[in-house]
């Protein structure tokens, strides 16, 4: 009885349409983006700069996956090169052409990492399933590979790990070293939202029906006329775009340096973790990945110290390991569509609440 | 044209110069090879009999390599301890088979392949929890020596060829064993068809516990081997990643391919990081296998020696 879309008419195409229909999700929404904007003015400086923007940016990532992996049934385990070709492309892109405003050196970047996704997404036209992974392992080490030894893509550096260059938006500088962790944020928090609902609005739309059709059933699909290959190559397209936006806001937002050991493979793996723990095939579920993955070590390394046990920092990097692993299983095995069918199951909850049927 | 003369011309005529150092670069090649063959050889066991693509063999060799040393620390006879790692490596066989396996049977082969990086993770955790996550040297007595051959012109490691013979006998005896045992009868009969071998009664369950056994088997000697070369350590498992170009390479269904193609793949990458290495700023050993696989995917995704029923699509 809470939550129910009973008396939620909608009398004209338009609202029928609306990508969210149901009125308790719309203002459920506007509550998030209400709290998301006034974070700033609450929240601590510590909790702003170290974790809400790393979760906000790993969203972008994460979604991005999803798109390839839990819309288009493709896998990939070169989420972190890709981060880390957006990372040196915005580098480039903000250094090479300074008049640019960041927002638009950023995106470029998404651009050019979309071009290297394609081009490493192309034996996928050939191939699938787990042939594939090994395919973007090979994305993974040869482009982190190509950026620590060709001196071009950090502009000759003598360090070899760049800061990236400080930019203003609307008169506040919201990359460098001296920007303020609230500006950071809202910068980020505008990449994020505005990136969720280009996600919301693709899977509903032709190409992202042309994405499930392929990963439901290849043959069948083609028969009713989608085209793999330009289906396949636009998933990794557009997913390596997302990947490569969240590594240019990962080194030029919160790390601040833009050096290859962020990107390396573990970071491809904790990406894949979050989209399989967040719920394979859903945008909101990319969230819940993101945000149980990026504080879930946090409350493991703070936990012990609430109960006054002592254990020392590898053992908790170990039983880290351990506890991630099985979770991929038990998810895998119970729940394969991750968080995000919990959150369904709630809502479904919710609607009977607190009748029985 | 610099650059052309350096790629094509300069290399070659090094290696017309010096044939006993290239000769000695291949063979160093070779010895890394035997390791990759070995984890290979490991995933290809499991994915012809079970169909699944395991991430974890490399490592399940981390884990073999991490329990026997840390036997052999506490002052285990390296005898005794080598069977009490094979008999947790039959262990752990039975509990991935009872805990993950049984329960996702019929699923995608990519959920499959995702639940073993689950374990993959898992046993790292475990296994550097119980053992400590530090180097650790390890020594069985394997000669150390250097050896010359072609009248003192090459030099080879003695390690390197006890490596190459343990290979080379362990890749006999799992031949034999399919080729005339009962349970390797069953193995092939499962690996050809699932459902035709459980019409005639061949317990699909045990056998998979009997397979992952051997490949447990295989990562446990694979990392006595690695471990002697460069000491037990998390490294190892990034290292036996390197198996899946080789796997490519080779085809994922054929024994003699993931040899071959670990082979190759250890004289190439060794070959080109010495004489093109330079050219491109050196440490393309890292990702030579990779671009190599990559090549085979989209020219030949069958790979040398594997079978052509690949997924089309």
């Amino acid at each position: 009885m809470l939550y129910r879309e009973a008396g939620d008419f909608k009398t004209t195409y338009a609202k029928d349409q609306a990508l969210i229909p149901i009125r308790q999700d719309r203002v459920m929404l506007y509550i998030a983006i209400a709290l998301a904007l006034l974070l700033p003015f609450v929240a601590s400086d510590y909790f702003l700069g170290s974790i809400a923007i790393p979760v906000l940016i790993m969203v972008i990532a994460a979604t991005g996956l999803n798109l390839l992996l839990g819309y288009c049934g493709q896998i990939s385990l070169g989420s972190g090169a890709f981060m880390a070709a957006g990372a040196y492309m915005a580098y480039k892109c903000a250094t090479a052409f300074p008049w640019l405003p960041m927002p638009v050196s950023i995106i470029l970047a998404g651009l050019a990492t979309a071009m290297i996704g394609i081009a490493f997404g192309l034996p996928a036209v050939r191939i699938k399933g787990f042939y594939l992974a090994v395919a973007t392992l090979a994305a993974q080490f040869f482009l982190l590979w190509l950026f620590t030894h060709v001196p071009w893509f950090v502009n000759y550096t003598m360090s070899g790990v760049p800061t990236p260059p400080p930019a203003t938006v609307l008169g506040v500088y919201v990359t460098g070293a001296d920007a303020p962790n609230w500006a950071k944020y809202l910068f980020v928090l505008s990449f994020t939202a505005f990136l969720t609902w280009i996600a919301y609005n693709l899977v509903r739309s032709r190409i992202g029906r042309s994405w499930m059709a392929i990963r439901d059933m290849d043959i069948a699909a083609e028969l009713i006329g989608i085209r793999p290959l330009w289906t396949k190559l636009t998933a990794f397209a557009i997913s390596s775009f997302y990947c490569g936006v969240a590594g240019a806001l990962w080194s030029f937002c919160f790390i601040n340096t833009v050096e290859p050991t962020a990107f390396d493979i573990n970071r491809s793996f904790q990406i894949l973790f979050m989209v399989i723990i967040g719920g394979l095939g859903s945008i909101l579920g990319s969230y819940f990945g993101a945000i149980f993955i990026t504080l879930f070590p946090i409350f493991l390394n703070s936990a012990p110290a609430w109960l006054g046990l002592d254990i020392p920092g590898d053992i908790i990097t170990h039983l880290e390991f351990m506890i991630f692993g099985a979770m991929i299983v038990f998810f895998l095995i119970v729940e394969p569509n991750g968080l995000a069918r919990l959150w369904q199951l709630g809502k479904e909850k919710l609607r009977l609440w607190p009748f029985p049927h | 044209m610099e650059f052309l003369s350096d790629f094509f011309v300069a290399p070659i005529m090094e290696m017309v110069d010096a044939p006993e150092f290239l000769a000695e670069v291949i063979i160093a090649g070779l010895m890394s090879g035997v390791m990759y063959s070995l984890v290979g050889l490991g995933f290809v066991l499991i994915f012809k009999a079970s169909g699944i693509f395991n991430f974890a063999q490399g490592v399940m060799v981390l884990f073999a390599a991490l329990n026997f040393v840390g036997l052999m620390d506490s002052g285990v006879h390296p005898i005794i301890a080598f069977i009490a790692t094979v008999v947790i490596m039959t262990v752990l066989a039975m509990a991935i088979e009872r805990v993950v396996l049984r329960r996702l049977v019929n699923q995608n082969q990519l959920i499959l392949f995702m639940s073993t990086i689950g374990i993959a993770f898992f046993l790292e955790g475990f296994g550097e929890l119980i053992w400590g996550g530090n180097v650790r040297p390890l020594d069985i007595g394997i000669p150390d020596d250097v050896v010359f051959i072609a009248n003192g012109t090459i030099l080879i490691q003695e390690a390197d060829l006890f490596a190459g013979a343990t290979a080379a006998l362990l890749v006999t005896i799992l031949a034999l064993g399919f080729r005339y045992t009962a349970v390797g009868r069953a193995l092939r009969a499962v690996a050809d068809d699932h459902q035709a071998a459980l019409s005639i009664g061949i317990p699909l369950n045990n056998i998979w516990v009997i397979v992952w056994a051997v490949a447990g088997f295989v990562a446990l000697v694979a990392g006595i081997m690695w471990g002697t070369k460069l000491g037990v350590q998390f490294s190892i498992s990034i290292v036996a990643l390197k198996a899946l170009p080789v796997l490519i390479l080779g085809g994922f269904t054929s024994i003699p391919g993931a040899i071959i193609g670990g082979l190759i793949i250890g004289a190439g990458e060794k070959v080109a990081e010495v004489y093109w290495g330079s050219l491109f700023g050196g440490a393309i050993e890292e990702w030579f296998a990779y671009i190599v696989a990559l090549l085979f995917l989209l020219f030949r995704p069958q790979g040398l020696f594997g079978e052509k029923i690949i997924d089309r699509v």
